[in-house]
């Protein structure tokens, strides 16, 4: 049996329906072809799976797709156009260089963009506590908290197109 | 890891829960903000073939002040708790241990409600709830009906809300004393407690451990010899008295046992 589900998905409508026990993360992934939310430990440990829901970050491998309907949910895609520029804290992530393989950044980078939608100028302490959620096992954490305050310190980041390089 | 296919009803009202849980039986069960049940549902360990969502329903959700108690509904997320003023003012113990739950994503999700009626021995709020003497709200086909803290952890992940009700509402009493101290260890920033306490010092004093026996329990003997004044490390020598702790991959019962006691020694040094 199917589920008639409407989800706003980076602005876009997707009205269709969906097997009640379809995680958020699997409709993101497949039905929604937004391969950016990764899967990493599929236990709600790593966080690498995380989007906001309504503005917040949660964990979309333990989120139900029928839980999100009528709601808003944003994931990396959504976070610069296509065509630039990125987000501060993306930025951020490429001037500190805030990833080595690159698995946990979608989640770290949703993680942290809650995270300055809530408080603009966050301490290293308030940027550590939030990120409790969320496992890099490059162990880049020292990077990845220095790309968050690049993003606090610059937050019309810099104007640059995708693309081009600086 | 998918869960077992299952039939989904989003409950708009409590009554509407209620009715659903008359209508499927002991094939339902609930799902609140489900940081604990999907999880379950994943490895396959909980298989409900009909998930009742109450996850909609906004009037399960407030944080009221009323005169001498604060009334917490049971959907209200975990973040919620944390950071409201009406609790941090009243009851500081409880919003400081919502921010502790997990992570910041377990706690946009989770929701008092689930976290009490899980009955985990591990988790944090249960002891939240023993420590301050809170009552607990059911309802279900019959009415509602009041149950205290020391009747709602029945046995290991079993509690006094029986399959055809609906835990609605939490009374925290205001607390009037001035010292309260929560206690965590655990080995990484996100994970549960190997063994915590809750503790809130006043004319009647409450302590609720977590982890430290099949159910969340209340360390009856310490708070006795705090309420009738005896030393901070003779009360704290008396964390573990007449509990029995579990033996897992986390920890033996010795250490345990050990464990509670410098916790609850720390908790009454910090209070
Ligand atoms: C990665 C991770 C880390 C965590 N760390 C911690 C931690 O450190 N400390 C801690 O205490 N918890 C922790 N949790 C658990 C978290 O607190 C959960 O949110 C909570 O245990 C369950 O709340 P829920 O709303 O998600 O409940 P659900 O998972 O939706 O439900 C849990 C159970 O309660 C029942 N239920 C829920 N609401 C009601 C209701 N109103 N009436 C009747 N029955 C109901 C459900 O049927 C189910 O059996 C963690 C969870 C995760 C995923
Ligand atoms: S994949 Fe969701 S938390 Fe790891
Ligand atoms: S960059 Fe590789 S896991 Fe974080």
């Amino acid at each position: 049996m199917t589920f008639p589900i409407k989800i706003t998905v980076n602005g876009k409508s997707h009205e269709t329906e969906v097997d009640p026990r379809t995680l958020l993360v699997h409709f993101l992934r497949e039905d929604c072809q937004l391969t950016g939310t990764h899967v990493g430990c599929d236990t709600s440990n790593c966080g690498a799976c995380t989007v906001l829901l309504n503005g917040e970050a949660v964990k979309s491998c333990t989120v139900l797709t029928v839980q999100a309907t009528n709601q808003e949910v944003q994931t990396v895609e959504g976070l610069a156009p296509p065509d630039g520029p990125y987000t501060p804290i993306q930025e951020g992530f490429r001037q500190e260089h805030g990833l080595q393989c690159g698995y946990c950044t979608p989640g770290m980078l949703m993680a942290g963009t809650a995270l300055l939608n809530e408080i603009d100028n966050p301490s290293e302490e308030q940027i550590r506590e939030h990120l409790e959620g969320n496992l890099c096992r490059c162990t880049g954490y020292e990077m990845i908290v220095r790309s968050i305050q690049w993003a606090a310190e610059n937050p019309d980041g810099i104007p640059v197109e995708i693309g081009e390089g600086s | 890891m998918i869960p077992a296919k299952f039939d989904y009803k989003p409950a708009s009202s409590a009554e509407e829960a209620i009715a659903l849980l008359a209508e499927y039986g002991d094939e339902a069960k609930i799902i609140a903000g489900g940081h604990s049940l999907l999880p379950l549902m994943k490895l396959r360990l909980a298989n409900p073939e009909v998930l009742i969502d109450i996850g909609g329903i906004n009037d399960l959700s407030f944080i009221e002040d009323k005169g001498d108690h604060i009334a917490v509904g049971a959907l209200t997320r975990h973040r919620l708790v944390e950071q409201s003023d009406l609790l941090k003012e009243h009851i500081p113990l409880l919003a400081h241990t919502a921010g502790h739950v997990g992570d910041p994503q377990v706690r946009n999700r989770g929701t008092i409600g689930g976290s009490l009626c899980h009955g985990d021995p591990a988790s944090d709020l249960p002891a939240v709830v023993l420590a301050t003497r809170a009552s607990l709200l059911i309802t279900g086909p019959n009415g509602e009906r009041k149950v205290e803290a020391d009747d709602f952890f029945t046995d290991f992940w079993e509690t006094a809300v029986a399959e055809d009700e609906l835990l609605t509402e939490i009374q925290f009493p205001k607390f009037t004393g001035q010292e309260w101290s929560f206690q965590k260890f655990n080995r990484r920033a996100q994970d549960w407690a190997i063994v915590g306490c809750a503790l809130q010092h006043s004319d009647n004093p409450g302590i609720g451990m977590i982890n430290m026996g099949t159910t969340p329990v209340r360390a009856s003997a310490a708070e006795a010899a705090l309420k009738s004044g005896e030393a901070n490390s003779d009360v704290a020598d008396l964390a573990d008295d007449g509990l029995s702790p579990p033996s897992d991959i986390h920890g033996q019962e010795d250490y345990r046992r050990h464990l509670s006691r410098v916790l609850l020694g720390r908790a009454l040094d910090n209070s």
